[in-house]
């Protein structure tokens, strides 16, 4: 009796924790206020972790751009179609790339740091003492955190995708010598402003509030241990990576 | 000076160059702000085939796009495809026995409506439709009326 107690926990158990996080999520956007010092938080932390990440997403999104435009030369160039690099780099930076690797790159960057920093509060009894003085931590701690990251990340991918563009522009243009004026003229044909800009914009705003979910849930459930907080940060890079690529596929599958 | 001043302007910053970002992204990057102006008008063609025209295509008067097609539909009875295209109002002086054809530029290359102007004194307003046109070049059709001539030919000899 004992392990069927075992193995029904085991499945009920992610189920459960499921819902938990779905109640913490209503809880969050219960406390949404609009005071002046609600938005001075949020505003603090756009920038702990966003404008701190930008540095990394433009270097990044630089090289996915050169990268990209190299291997679509090469490829393209076989049948006599270099003139379409642009449109092959920004149509699957747009749909794909951009989002995708741009939320990823924001998990590892700011939710890790996030997650260490409540399950920190966490383990020094912070909450506790805020709950005790009647402040709501969810508010305090949680929902400025959640609201950042939601605004955050579609900017981070603009701005990946613009660095992104910029680093194909300097490969193909700079180094292949192609024509520019082909290479914006093939975007402005060729890129459809709500199926593709629109569309990638649109799921750039729900990672964000996937990353920012996943990592303020497991920094406020973490256990108030060194371990514990070490397992909430590996738990929330590994959920929101996995989570971001499921959404994808079905976002891409049911509403484009 | 409030304490955290130099956060909520660094904030405030990376928050513009964001917006910054989505805006020059969808300008430069994308079809938005392609289109012709707001001041147009609207005429319609019928073709028997148009191929894989798509809305927004652009229509062309030598070689100069001076509209944009808005809609293709199905004629239901006459199984023909009607053409609606936006011309900009500036363009207002084309006749009306102007041609329209679906042509490609280059070989393998997107499909547009190029319009030949004919020589009528009166010009086409709003709601005018074209008569004379010239529906696209299918490759298929070409290259099977290409076999099916040389095909022919060789049993004659």
């Amino acid at each position: 009796m004992a392990t069927l107690g075992h193995y029904t926990s085991k499945l009920t158990g992610p189920v459960a924790q499921s819902g938990q996080c779905l109640l913490f999520l209503m809880r969050m956007i219960s406390s949404i206020r609009f005071s002046a010092a609600q938005v001075r938080s949020v505003l603090q932390q756009i920038y702990l972790i966003g404008a701190r990440s930008l540095v990394i997403v433009m270097i990044c999104g630089f090289f996915v751009g050169m990268v990209l435009s190299l291997q679509a030369i090469n490829a393209l160039e076989q049948f006599g179609a270099s003139d379409q690099v642009s449109l092959l780099v920004v149509k699957s930076l747009f749909r794909e790339l951009g989002p995708v690797l741009t939320a990823l790159l924001f998990a590892g960057r700011a939710g890790t740091s996030v997650t260490a920093e409540i399950g920190l509060m966490k383990a020094t009894n912070q909450i506790e003492a805020m709950e005790l003085m009647a402040i709501d931590p969810i508010q305090i701690i949680a929902l400025p955190r959640f609201i950042a990251s939601l605004i955050s990340l579609p900017l981070l991918t603009a701005m990946f995708n613009a660095l992104a563009i910029l680093g194909s522009v300097v490969f193909s243009i700079g180094v292949m010598d192609m024509d520019a004026g082909i290479f914006w003229s093939k975007l402005q044909t060729g890129i459809y402003f709500y199926k593709d800009f629109v569309g990638g914009m649109w799921k750039s705003l729900v990672f964000g509030g996937l990353v920012g979910l996943v990592a303020v849930f497991f920094g406020y459930t973490a256990k108030p241990t060194g371990a514990g907080v070490g397992t909430a940060t590996t738990n929330t890079v590994v959920l929101s990576s996995v989570l971001i690529l499921v959404f994808d596929f079905i976002m891409t599958s049911f509403f484009t | 000076m409030r304490p955290n001043y130099k956060v909520e302007l660094a904030s405030g910053i990376f928050l513009l160059l964001g917006i910054a970002a989505l805006v020059w992204l969808a300008m430069r990057a994308t079809d938005y702000g392609q289109e012709i102006g707001k001041d147009t008008y609207r005429i319609s063609a019928r073709f028997t085939n148009v191929a894989d025209l798509r809305v927004k295509s652009p229509v062309k008067i030598a070689g100069v796009t001076v509209g944009m097609v808005e809609s293709i539909v199905l004629d239901p009875v006459m199984f023909e495809a009607v053409v609606n295209m936006d011309i900009a109002t500036r363009f207002n002086e084309i006749p009306s026995d102007t041609g329209a054809s679906v042509l490609t530029s280059g070989v393998l290359g997107d499909r547009y409506i190029g319009l030949e102007p004919g020589g009528a004194p009166d010009m086409l307003v709003e709601g005018d439709e074209l008569f004379i046109t010239q529906s696209a070049l299918i490759l298929e059709q070409v290259i099977g009326k290409y076999l099916f001539n040389t095909g022919s030919s060789d049993e004659s000899q």
